[in-house]
């Protein structure tokens, strides 16, 4: 613009200055220390989890184990907490959630977004008004009707009260089908095509990125779903999910916190994999929230 | 053209019904009836009379049920606390930061641990002589001045808050950092090659981009800080004045079994979200009343400047 910005970019680039430095200093103490409370919590959980009995009465608690790979307190609270279940359990739910989620939640943003029709209006703000609802606090009556249902202490009554959609996927999905051209729609309706045809053969595959936002959104959601669990799984012994057997910790165990940390460590593992697999898609998925509200 | 609209009329029926159908059946259904049991003295099972607003006029007598909502001072505290820290941190990474997925990382991991572990990890983090202690310490506290931290009242629900905000933080932040980097990226060139300093990128380019996220998530925070309840619930159950309006109707609902009170409980408190919600929109018209985006409203706010200057100019030239 100005031969100011000219110069500027042709005059080497000076040395540090002190401010830069001491803004350096501050930038990673900060970031550091965060990093440093972020972790602590979860690594004192690793330490204790893999000291012997003996070791975890004796020793403080920040006291490094004797052996790095003593995995005993991994295998007794595997049994005891009835883990291998809980994950298989969750593995069921999960997957069946997520691919129902998904297929009514890009159905439905497809009909609103494609087509004008009366109570296009109203079904949006039926969503974005049932947000504002207090969940937990209509558990109270969502009870009587899983009852009256025959729904209670059956995985597949859990799975499809868990299956419904919300404004935040069904906003992220409308979204991603503004940008789609409607263009593609209509060559695709005067080759021959009828309406799930689009959906399913041409809209659904151009999707994919808002997909993967919301199976990640919603994954984290019901992995680590406690109160409904809790409440409509009643035979812990059989339909048992990784959140609600951790908390079967909580009876005579309490304070067997050897045990308690490696059944912890356990239930964050799944969790910890798919993060460092596909930690910039789970950014963008929590990002993608920034625009509910 | 009448065909194409029968075929339109089906595929939408066919792709709403589910949806639609379980938005009902799981929440507008079961909210009605919320509504309804909420003028009953009823328990899960037996027989319900109907009081009117009695339920009503309780949540107001009681004592235990009004200290929850003095008790969300906390959680509003902290989620101011956290909005600010995240917003912090993300202009900290929106700057060169060696490492910065390693940081990013470990700040962020939280957010995907499960509410029972967190509980599990927390109560372990501040039993007596255990890691916060411990931790301490080494710092130089006497151990014997240290408070139990979730027992002592007039710490423990700081203690709770903590663990919030350890929860949380990160996917604030990040949620800020994607704000931050859908800015124009030679905006951030230009100003550093105007010579502007750290503290004048952020205010001139960073802050104006993302204050409407900002707002928004502060005031998110005071509405969602009402509704606290995991962190009580699953690391004190509430004991030691810990309970949240929550944890304090869950208890009323299962334990003592007065669903008509606990269903009060649940209006009273959606009719102040609804309030809260309804200053927010208030709140937004007037701060960003005249924006389009964020940053064309400076422009805009000079252009009506400008306009207004020509206008007193003009009338005064009248006279």
């Amino acid at each position: 613009m100005s031969s100011d910005t000219v110069i500027a970019s042709v005059v080497p680039k000076k040395k540090m200055s002190i401010g830069d430095i001491v803004w350096g200093i501050i930038k990673y103490a900060s970031v550091a220390l965060c990093a440093f409370l972020a972790v602590l919590p979860i690594v004192s959980c690793v330490i204790t989890s893999l000291k012997t009995e003996v070791e975890y009465q004796s020793t403080n608690v920040m006291t490094l184990p004797e052996n790095f790979f003593n995995f005993n307190n991994y295998v007794q609270a595997f049994a005891q907490a009835n883990m291998g279940l809980a994950f298989i359990n969750s593995g069921i739910i999960l997957l069946f959630v997520l691919a129902g989620s998904t297929m009514i939640g890009s159905q439905l943003a497809y009909v609103l977004n494609r087509f004008s029709f009366p109570g296009n209006a109203l079904i949006r703000n039926l969503f974005t008004f049932a947000a504002l609802l207090p969940g937990i606090a209509m558990q109270v009556s969502v009870y009587e009707i899983m009852v009256n249902l025959g729904l209670v202490n059956t995985l597949y009554g859990y799975i499809i009260m868990m299956m419904g959609t919300d404004v935040m996927s069904i906003y992220i999905y409308i979204q991603f089908f503004e940008n789609l051209p409607v263009s593609l729609d209509e060559s695709a309706f005067l080759d021959g095509a009828n309406y799930f045809q689009i959906y399913a053969k041409i809209l659904l595959p151009l999707l994919k990125p808002a997909i993967v936002t919301n199976l990640i959104l919603k994954g984290v959601g019901v992995y680590n779903e406690y109160y409904c669990a809790n409440l409509y799984l009643q035979d812990k012994r059989k339909l048992c999910t990784v959140a609600t057997s951790l908390y079967t910790f909580t009876g005579p165990m309490g304070n067997q916190y050897h045990l308690i940390c490696a059944g912890v460590i356990m239930s964050l593992l799944p969790a910890l994999i798919i993060f460092l697999l596909c930690q910039k898609q789970i950014y963008n998925g929590v990002a993608a929230g920034a625009v509910k509200g | 053209m009448n065909k194409r609209k029968w075929k339109q009329a089906q595929v939408i029926l066919t792709f709403l019904i589910i949806p639609v159908g379980l938005l009902i059946l799981f929440t507008y259904y079961p909210f009605g009836k919320m509504v309804q049991f909420s003028f009953y003295n009823m328990k899960y099972i037996g027989p319900r009379k109907f009081v009117g607003f009695k339920n009503y006029i309780q949540i107001f007598k009681r004592e235990d049920i009004l200290r929850t909502l003095l008790l969300s001072l906390y959680y509003m505290a902290g989620a101011v606390i956290q909005v600010f820290l995240a917003l912090y941190l993300a202009t900290i990474f929106c700057f060169k930061v060696k490492a910065e997925n390693f940081w990013k990382g470990f700040i962020f991991f939280p957010y995907l641990i499960n509410g029972i572990a967190i509980g599990f990890i927390f109560k372990f983090f501040y039993t007596r002589g255990f890691v916060l202690d411990t931790v301490l310490q080494a710092i130089g506290f006497n151990p014997n001045d240290l408070p139990y931290w979730l027992k002592d009242q007039s710490i423990n629900n700081w203690s709770l808050v903590y663990s919030s905000v350890w929860r949380y933080l990160g996917s604030t932040m990040v949620l800020f950092l994607g704000a931050m980097m859908s800015v124009d990226s030679t905006l951030y060139e230009a100003a550093s090659i105007d010579g502007a300093n750290k503290w004048q990128t952020f205010w001139h380019i960073i802050l104006p981009s993302i204050k409407t996220i900002v707002t928004l998530n502060v005031i998110l925070a005071i509405t969602g800080s009402l509704s606290a309840f995991e962190p009580p619930f699953v690391i004190t159950s509430g004991a030691n004045g810990t309970g949240t309006f929550f944890v304090v109707m869950n208890d009323i609902a299962h334990t003592s079994q007065k669903v008509g009170l606990a269903s009060a409980m649940a209006v009273f408190l959606l009719v102040i979200i609804f309030i809260a919600k309804f200053i927010q929109d208030a709140i937004f018209r007037f701060l960003f009343r005249n924006a389009g985006t964020d940053i064309d409203d400076r422009e805009f706010k000079k252009q009506r400047k400008r306009e207004e200057k020509a206008r007193m100019q003009m009338h005064r030239g009248g006279r």
